[in-house]
């Protein structure tokens, strides 16, 4: 079972922090469709927080289709969040990787990578939906 | 509520039993030779024969030569004194004075008990356990100082008797008023002022007063007193000069009643300038002596019989249960108003 | 519609010549655990102590679930109340404790009772009085919790406790909120104990109410703007300046609004709770009419 961390400094909204770590869990591949996710009262033992945001947190998992509850048995996974598998997700960070050595290797630094990144990714995200 | 309250008072519970206990066992202990001595007086008997006064004076007499008896008579009284006095001070004064002083009403007060219920319980249970321990201290007292008592009323003048300021509150029914009007008193100090020990400062200094103010102003009155003249001796005279005339008293004694007033009448006249030469009083000389006969020198007393002993307790008994309910009543609404 | 747990309209109390609340008007609703907070001596106690019946008013009304506080035992039974710096029989033992709420409490969960002393260590054979601060605390919301009440109010329940002994009392707290959906209203002058655990807010600086709201709806309604030295007179209409502060060349504002900030010369960024506190605090002590030069003076 995933078990959830909270960092108070990072101005990150609680609910908003277990629903990152839900989406990051399952796109690693630590939690898999059909797991279960802590009730409110686990992680509440755990982090000492409003089980409202815990309920928060699930309902928006739930809204955008990654979970399910089911009244009295617990809150489950349905899917992964990008609709793709492990394997594909492993090509790609292969081929990031090579990429970013390559960049590395010919003098960029991390600054310049981050800003050719970022516009790579503004311009493929606004131009409509991918 | 109730178990409640016995599990915060029994410290106090246990020292009070302790103390009857150490009572009960000294006087049980001295009554049956007491006994022994008094149906060996003939007292018993001595209204038929009517040598009361005698008799009664040479049990009396009897009694003091031991040493312990009147000390025990004395302590007796002493304790049916205090005892309302201390119940006042010490399960009174802290009832609600301690919960506002550490302030653990904050947590008494928020239980699923109103506060009305609250204070009714503790006063009414406290207040009850008051009355009936004294109630034992002085049943235990009196019971054991009733020949001596009965020979101070029967006739005997040498010694105070029990409807006297000294001994009233100490016998009898009344020092049950006076624990429930103590133990009330307690309380509202402690209620008013909110803290433990000027509360009890405050109750033993009330209290004290109390037991002046009632002999001297209220128990004369509380039956109409009666009134008598009496003549007054040679031998007891006494005088003082007012004005061109004398002002004459002398000794008074009635068997076990209470005289609270003695008035004597001014003289004027030709026997007067004799006798305001006499200075060892009318025996002095034969003159004097014929000169204070003439005068048939008499003195109005204001008293109290001793048949009237256990009306006046009565009296008083309900006077003070009913100060004791008032001071209630303020503790209730001091309870409820002050903090909401 | 969600009912009300607490309703003031109006509520003021004073003590002689001073107002200790005053113009307090609150809905608390229901469901919530509500964080009510301010520097000491700005009110806060007082309000709890209305709310539980210790205080009358000095004007105004206040509901608590429903009824008058403290009218009688069924509604003292359904409020659990834990004050400051927790009240606790120092001659009695813990066990004692929990006989008293036991005899006074009929809704009394023993059960409850013997299983969170028996979690925490308490040892039910040591008097009270010394117990450490923390297993005061502790006791003092076992007694609260152990009556099954639908609210729990609690004073600066953590305020001196040490930061493990904080983290195992609120910990205990939401555990029982998870379990039995109990509406919570607690106090604290530290505002970052408050952001864990309370998804509505209240300030109350020197005897008033500043501010009062869900604080997911709070964030979202205050923004900072950050940009060039700017007049905060020349702020649209729906934008209110909470807190303010200039340098000869660049303004910060921490404004109230309703809708997005579409000014291409602000810096917009969302605002901490914490910096909301303080800035509604510090609005309340006057300091927005001041405008203090941050930063070099050329």
């Amino acid at each position: 079972m995933i078990e959830f961390q909270l960092d108070e400094t990072s101005g990150v909204a609680t609910y908003l922090q277990l629903v990152q770590q839900v989406r990051q869990a399952l796109r690693m591949g630590m939690l898999e469709p059909g797991d279960q996710l802590p009730t409110a009262q686990q992680v509440v033992a755990k982090l000492a927080i409003n089980p409202n945001t815990v309920h928060k947190a699930y309902r928006e998992l739930e809204r955008d289709g990654l979970v399910r509850a089911r009244p009295g048995l617990g809150t489950f996974v349905t899917r992964s969040p990008s609709g793709t598998d492990p394997a594909t997700q492993a090509r790609f960070l292969a081929a990031m990787t090579d990429w970013l050595r390559s960049a590395r290797a010919a003098g960029l630094g991390p600054d310049d990578i981050e800003a050719i990144y970022r516009t790579a990714f503004r311009d493929c995200f606004t131009e409509g939906a991918a | 509520m109730i178990r409640l309250t016995w599990r915060q008072f029994r410290t106090q519970a246990w020292v009070a039993i302790a103390a009857l206990a150490a009572i009960a066992i000294t006087f049980l202990v001295t009554r049956p030779s007491l006994s022994n001595m008094y149906s060996a007086s003939g007292i018993a008997a001595c209204q038929a024969r009517n040598d009361c006064g005698s008799l009664a004076a040479s049990f009396i007499n009897q009694v003091r030569a031991d040493a312990a008896y009147p000390v025990l008579y004395a302590v007796g009284v002493i304790v049916v004194f205090l005892v309302p006095a201390i119940i006042g001070m010490f399960w009174g004064a802290p009832l609600i004075a301690r919960e506002l002083e550490d302030r653990t009403y904050r947590l008494a007060w928020t239980q699923s008990v109103t506060r009305t219920r609250w204070l009714a319980v503790k006063l009414g249970l406290l207040g009850l356990a008051a009355m009936a321990i004294t109630g034992l201290f002085s049943l235990i007292i009196t019971w054991w100082a009733s020949p001596l008592d009965r020979a101070a009323t029967l006739g005997s003048p040498i010694l105070a008797n029990r409807m006297m300021p000294l001994l009233f509150a100490g016998h009898g029914i009344v020092p049950i008023g006076y624990a429930a009007f103590a133990f009330a008193l307690g309380a509202t100090a402690g209620a008013l002022i909110g803290r433990t020990v000027p509360a009890m400062a405050v109750t033993i200094v009330i209290f004290a007063a109390v037991q002046l103010i009632m002999p001297n102003f209220v128990r004369p009155h509380l039956i109409p007193a009666a009134h008598t003249t009496v003549a007054v001796s040679a031998g007891d005279a006494n005088w003082v000069a007012v004005g061109n005339g004398l002002l004459i008293t002398g000794k008074a004694a009635i068997p076990g009643a209470w005289i609270f007033s003695e008035s004597g009448h001014v003289y004027t006249g030709p026997a007067i300038q004799i006798l305001k030469t006499c200075y060892n009083g009318p025996t002095s000389t034969p003159a004097c002596g014929s000169a204070f006969a003439s005068l048939h020198a008499q003195m109005l007393l204001a008293y109290q019989p001793a048949s009237r002993y256990w009306p006046l307790q009565a009296y008083e008994t309900a006077i003070t249960l009913a100060l004791a309910l008032a001071l209630a009543g303020i503790c209730f609404w001091k309870i409820r108003r002050r903090l909401g | 519609m969600v009912s009300a747990v607490i309703e003031t309209s109006g509520l003021g109390k004073a003590y002689r010549r001073t107002w200790a609340l005053r113009d307090c008007t609150l809905a608390i609703p229901e469901g919530h655990v509500v964080g009510l907070v301010g520097p000491n001596g700005a009110g806060k106690t007082t309000l709890l102590s209305l709310a539980v019946g210790l205080l009358a008013p000095t004007c105004g009304t206040i509901e608590v679930l429903g009824e008058h506080p403290a009218v009688g035992p069924a509604q003292l039974a359904q409020v659990g109340f834990v004050a400051q710096d927790p009240p606790v029989y120092a001659r009695m033992t813990v066990a004692d404790h929990l006989r008293l709420g036991a005899w006074l409490n009929p809704g009394w969960d023993g059960e409850l009772a013997r299983q969170r002393t028996g979690q925490l260590g308490l040892d039910p054979r040591q008097r009270a009085g010394s117990l450490s601060g923390g297993q005061r605390a502790q006791l003092a919301l076992i007694l609260a919790l152990a009556k099954r009440p639908g609210l729990l109010i609690l004073d600066e329940p953590v305020a001196s406790l040490d930061p493990l002994a904080r983290r195992e009392f609120l910990r205990g707290l939401m555990e029982a909120v998870a379990e039995r959906g109990l509406s919570v209203v607690l106090s604290s002058h530290l505002v970052g104990d408050l952001e864990r655990v309370c998804d509505y807010l209240i300030v109350l600086v020197a005897s008033r109410v500043r501010v009062a709201g869900e604080v997911s709806a709070l964030l979202a309604s205050h923004r900072r703007l950050s940009g060039p030295r700017r007049d905060p007179a020349t702020l649209p209409a729906g934008q209110e300046v909470i807190e303010e502060s200039h340098t000869d060349k660049q303004t910060v504002l921490l404004i109230r609004t309703g809708e997005p900030v579409h000014d291409p010369a602000w810096t917009v960024t969302p605002v901490s709770l914490e910096d909301l506190v303080l800035a509604y605090m510090s609005q309340a002590n006057g300091t927005r009419a001041r405008r203090p030069q941050l930063g070099v003076v050329s």
